[in-house]
Order: C-alpha cells, then structure tokens, then sequence
C-alpha cells in the first residue's frame, strides 16, 4: 500500500508536467488543425529561461527564495510566450490557407531551429542548479517503507490545478475563450461575424506556450537538470498525452497526461522498466482502435 | 532579426575565412561527442589533442611534417559517427584519437578499417571494440571485462552482504559494462537482488527509486554516463532512500558532482590510475593549469593516444596507417600516461582500473 502511494505520487507528479504541455497542443490542434511540433521546444526554451532568471538574480544566494520563484515563474511565462507568439508569426501565419502539410513541416523545421538555436547560444551541455525548495514530511508508513512527499510536489499540483481551473474558466466564460471556441467551430464564420481571427489563434499560442514556460520551471525546480535536448523526448510524451485524452480537448490533455505519467510510474513499478516505453506507447494504440478519438475527444473532425 | 541575421553571416564568413590559413601536411583529428549531453568528454578529448598537437609542432612536427588537427563532432550517435568518420576520409586525415562512445567507436571503426586509417580510442572500453580483429584499432583505454572484475570484485569484497541492484542505460557502454560487472558478481558469489534498464536522456527516475527503496537495496551499480547516475542518486535523497552508487569510467568528469550536488558525496567509480599523478605527465598537467584547465578523465589519455602515434609514425618513417600499426604493436612508447605498448588485439598494456570515490565535489582514489 505504501509502495503503491508513493508510486502515485511520482506519477501525478510527473503527470501534471506532461499535461501541462499537451494543453499546448491540444488547444492549437483544436483551433487550427495543426500540429505544432515545436511546442517541446517551447518547454525547453522556458526551462531555460527559469535557469537564467535564478542565476541572474544570484542563484543560491538569491535574497528571498519565494520572490525569486515569483520571478522565475513570470519571466519565464513572459518571454516564453513571446517566443510562442513569435513562432507562429514567423513560421505558421505566411502558410495558413496553404496546403495542409505545409505548416506541419514548417513546425518541424522550427524546432529543429529552436534546438539548435539553443544548443549554440547555451551550450550543449547539461545546465544544473541545486534544490531551491527542499524538505517534505512523511504522510504514511508501512513495514518500514515511508511515503514521502515533498513540498515542492504539493506546490507542482496546487499550481497545476490553478492553471486548469483559470483555464478552463479562460476558454468557457471569457470573451476571448468564446472567440477561440468559434474559430474552432468555423474560421471563416467567425470571421465573418466580427472575430479576428489571427489574433485570436495567435493568442491560443501565447496562451501555450505560458503553461509550457510553467511546465519547464516545474522541470528545473523539481529535477534541476535540463540540457536543449530536453524538449524532445517531453514533447513527444506530452503529446501523445493530447492524443490520448482526445486532441481538441482541454480536459483531456490534462487527464492524458495523468494518465501517461501514472502508466509510467506504475509500470516501472510492477513490470520491468525496459518496457516502460513500450507499455504506454502500447496502451495508446490499443486506445486509439476502440476509441478512435481519444478518452475526451469529440468524434467529428476533418482535419489533419 | 535583421541584425541577427547579418551576425549570423558575419560568423559564417569569418569561419570560412579561417579555415584557409593552416598549412599542415599531415592531417589528424580527434572525434567525440562536442555536442550532446556528453559534451564534458568531447571536450576532454580536444583539449587533450590540440595540447599534444601544438607541443609536437613545437618540436617540428612529424616525420618534419606540421601536424593540423581537426574535430569531429559524433554528438555520441552512431549514425553520426559514421557520417563523421566518412567526412574524416574525405578530408584526408591519417590518424584519429577516438571516439568516445563505444556505441559510436565500433561502427566507426569499420569505415576506417576500409580507408585506411589508423584508430586509437582514448576512451571506448566496451571489449567488442578490439575483438573484432581490425588491424587498424587501438585504444589507450582499459576494457569492461577488465573493469567490471574490478568492480564486481569490489562489490562483492565491500557490500557482499548488501542488497545490490545493477542497471544501465541500454547504450553499448552501459549494458556491456553492467554484464561485465554482473557476471563478475554473480562468479564472486553474490546474486544481484535487481537488474533493470533506464532509458538515458529522461529526467525522471523517482519511479526507479520508489522500487530500489521497495526492495531494500542499498548499492546501485549502474552501466551509464554521469548524467542520469547524477539524477539516480539526487532523486534518491530526495526521498529519503540512503544508496551508495558505483559506476564505471563515464562518472570521471566534475559535472557529475555539480548535477548530484551534495548528494555525489560517497558514490565510488572505476578509472583507470590517474595520469595526472604519473611523473612523466606533471610538466604537460602544468602547461593545462597555466591554461586554466583541469587536465581530468580522457584529457591525458587522448594526448597520449596522439604521442604513441606520433612515436610510431618517426618509427614506421610514414604516416601510412598499416605501417604505424605494426610499429605500435612492435613498441613500447613514452607518453603521458607512462610507457605503454599495445598487444596483439591492439588494447593497451597498461595498468588497469582502480576504485575511486567522490567528495567534497572531487573524486580522489578510494579509501577506506
């Protein structure tokens, strides 16, 4: 029992990091129909940035611990969401209308770019910083196995449920989410009727790219070791995640990414951890032969 | 963006530029990961050619050629590896100290067999590497069956009443030295109470250490790089989990201790004994020092690679790599790393592998 709780925790945790980057792709694919492979990269760009804030303000000598996450946590959304709103202008707009496939390569190409764009300006190596938020308590004990859980996993999950709460309250009752919500439904009426249209898709992408600068200040705090390679292998988890849980779906990215990151830990704990991989990639294809759609996902699109 | 781009041309023009001026006659190179999450080793090796090469041109050369060294960049991936070691025969090179990876080292190792050019790794220690019976691959490095004896050996001498759990990453490295080590471990007498795979790369094994903790371990023998030994023995304090890790040479770089933090104190490794302590080294460890460089891990062994071919090529009176090959097995060569000769297969006779043990953010050799 012990053991199964802490492998819970290890999962959500590593969960909530997932899900939050497959909202960015699942909200894009929801309003354009796209595909945007460079939102790893946009992950890791804010996991950089979370770095360079916390050694600009002085690193271990910061003078006050909470202020200083504050500040890494905006600074991070800030310029994270430039470069959101930047990779669309410059590589996604010019091909709207174009042939369908034309922006899916286009977002390959970017995070190529991106990668390497940080590769060179940073360095190849690995970017390490030491624990910020430390300690935890023990909240259960079986045969001399205690469960931990630290705080900064209670922060990780408070913040994430924050998130999901404003966000959903964003997309279901604020002007801006009715015009996303109608560009969804049919650019051109929306358009029509008064929504500007780019701006509002160019929002969805600022708006993905804030919660992934989130999920990379999660990733520097709680593992505090992250190199430009990073983006890939989170990018490729966190969107299966969205496919998962029904590509288009808010809730659904979130609850995929539970999902993806509670098969993980529990496979690992179980079965052999070679696997672990297999396993999920596994579980999604036999999900997507009798749910075509994903968990959440609504079964009319045309799309590619 | 404008100015970005004109800064970008700008590089683009000065590397061109650049690249005309040497005029060396013979070509060498040194390959390994520049790039990648191993770059600390990359970098071990061309700061140990480029020493060896300047100091060679500074007492004329070889054979009374200039010596240019190039770099070559396998970022550890064995498809770039062999698109680089296609590249280094392209560009005429004769000899090349590496690579790093032996994943990258083996598949490498072909394309020079068949061009003609000669390999000593200073670094790659999986055994396949030598075995395969290519008359053109050295390497100044020890092997994982010498390795893991030593470690199997240690383990079972120091913790054989302990729980051990053995994992490593996949790569060729880590499996090839796990098996060593448990082979050696099990012959030793002692059953290994877990043997799992992580995949290198991932930031996240907290699920890894909920399950060592589930079952009791308490020493973790891993076949894998720094990084992820790093982040094993830091998310296992996190939760509380009081391990002693022991991995192979691929923990010989500081960067091991600035990713583990306080939590590197006590994790053991094996290297080879530390050229930096050989007499014969302590003058080029000074010319690093006045560099303001640390000549750690593969530095001296990739400059000795270089000596040893150099010595040979003035042996062999050309640098044709069948040639220098004979020569080196024929001698025995003055170097950095001490005097060393090479055997049959083409591995060094050098001195093996010793225990050594991280504090303080150093490793220094094991004691107890």
């Amino acid at each position: 029992m012990a053991y199964f709780l802490q492998q819970l925790i290890n999962g959500l945790t590593l969960g909530a990091i997932y899900g939050l980057i497959a909202i960015g792709y699942t909200m894009v694919y929801g309003i354009i129909g796209m595909i945007n492979f460079a939102h790893g990269e946009i992950y890791m760009i804010g996991a950089f940035l979370a770095i360079t804030t916390y050694l600009v303000l002085g690193g271990a000598e910061m003078a006050s611990v909470p202020l200083g996450l504050m500040a890494m946590l905006v600074v991070s959304m800030v310029f994270t969401a430039a470069y959101g709103w930047t990779v669309e202008r410059l590589a996604y707009r010019p091909l709207r209308g174009s042939f369908r496939l034309a922006p899916l390569i286009s977002a390959i190409g970017m995070s190529i770019a991106l990668q390497n764009y940080v590769q060179i300006t940073q360095g190849a190596r690995v970017k390490s910083i030491q624990p910020i938020i430390q300690g935890g308590f023990e909240i259960y004990s079986q045969d001399g196995f205690g469960v931990q859980l630290s705080y900064l996993q209670i922060i990780i999950w408070l913040l994430t449920v924050g998130l999901m709460i404003a966000f959903t309250y964003l997309i279901t009752s604020t002007s801006l989410g009715r015009q996303q919500r109608a560009c969804e439904q049919d650019r051109k009426m929306a358009a029509l009727v008064g929504v500007n249209v780019d701006r509002t898709i160019s929002l969805t992408f600022v708006l993905g790219a804030t919660l992934a600068a989130v999920a990379g200040l999660i990733t520097t705090l709680y593992y505090g070791v992250i190199d430009f390679y990073v983006g890939f292998l989170a990018g490729m988890k966190a969107f299966t995640a969205a496919v998962l849980g029904g590509i288009g779906s808010l809730p659904g990215a979130m609850l995929g990414g539970l999902m993806i990151g509670l098969i993980e830990a529990f496979w690992s704990a179980y079965f052999t951890i070679e696997y672990k991989d297999v396993a999920t990639f596994g579980i999604l294809v036999l999900v997507l032969i009798f749910k075509p759609t994903g968990f959440l996902g609504k079964p009319e699109v045309e799309k590619v | 963006m404008r100015t970005f781009k004109t800064g970008l041309l700008a590089t683009a023009a000065a590397v061109v530029l650049g690249a005309g001026v040497a005029q060396a006659e013979i070509i060498i190179a040194t390959v390994g990961p520049m790039t990648g999450q191993y770059a600390s080793f990359g970098e071990q090796m061309a700061k140990g050619a480029q020493m060896a090469v300047k100091d060679l041109n500074a007492k004329g050369g070889v054979l009374g050629q200039m010596l240019e060294l190039k770099v070559g960049d396998d970022a550890c991936d064995p498809k770039q590896a062999v698109a680089v070691a296609n590249q280094m025969a392209n560009d005429g090179v004769v000899f090349v100290a590496g690579h790093f990876c032996s994943g990258s080292s083996i598949p490498a190792s072909a394309v020079y067999q068949e061009e003609g050019i000669l390999q000593i790794s200073p670094a790659s220690t999986n055994p396949k590497l030598t075995e395969e019976g290519k008359s053109l691959v050295f390497r100044t490095c020890g092997r994982d069956d010498q390795q893991g004896v030593i470690a199997g050996d240690f383990l079972k001498d120091k913790f054989g009443d302990k729980k051990v759990a053995i994992l490593h990453d996949k790569s060729a490295y880590g499996k090839g030295l796990a098996d060593e080590t448990k082979a050696a471990l099990n012959a030793a007498g002692v059953q290994e109470a877990m043997f799992e795979a992580i995949t290198a790369g991932e930031k996240d094994y907290s699920a890894l250490v909920t399950k060592m903790k589930n079952e009791g371990i308490q020493i973790v023998y891993l076949g894998g790089y720094y990084t992820e030994a790093g982040l094993i023995v830091r998310q296992a304090k996190d939760q509380g989990l009081d391990i002693t890790l022991m991995s192979g040479d691929a923990l010989v770089a500081t960067e091991f201790a600035s990713i583990a933090g306080p939590a590197s104190d006590g994790t053991l490794f094996t290297f080879s004994p530390d050229p930096r302590k050989n007499p014969d080294a302590s003058q080029v460890v000074k010319a690093f020092q006045a560099d303001g460089y640390n000549a750690e891990g593969y530095t001296l062994y990739t400059y000795g690679a270089i000596q040893a071919w150099a010595q040979a090529a003035e042996k062999a009176g050309s640098p044709d790599a069948a040639k220098v090959a004979t020569a080196l097995h024929a001698d025995q060569f003055d170097t950095v790393l001490g005097k060393i000769g090479f055997d049959a297969k083409g591995d060094v006779s050098a001195p093996g592998y010793v225990v050594y043990k991280w504090k303080g953010g150093n490793y220094d050799y094991y004691a107890d």
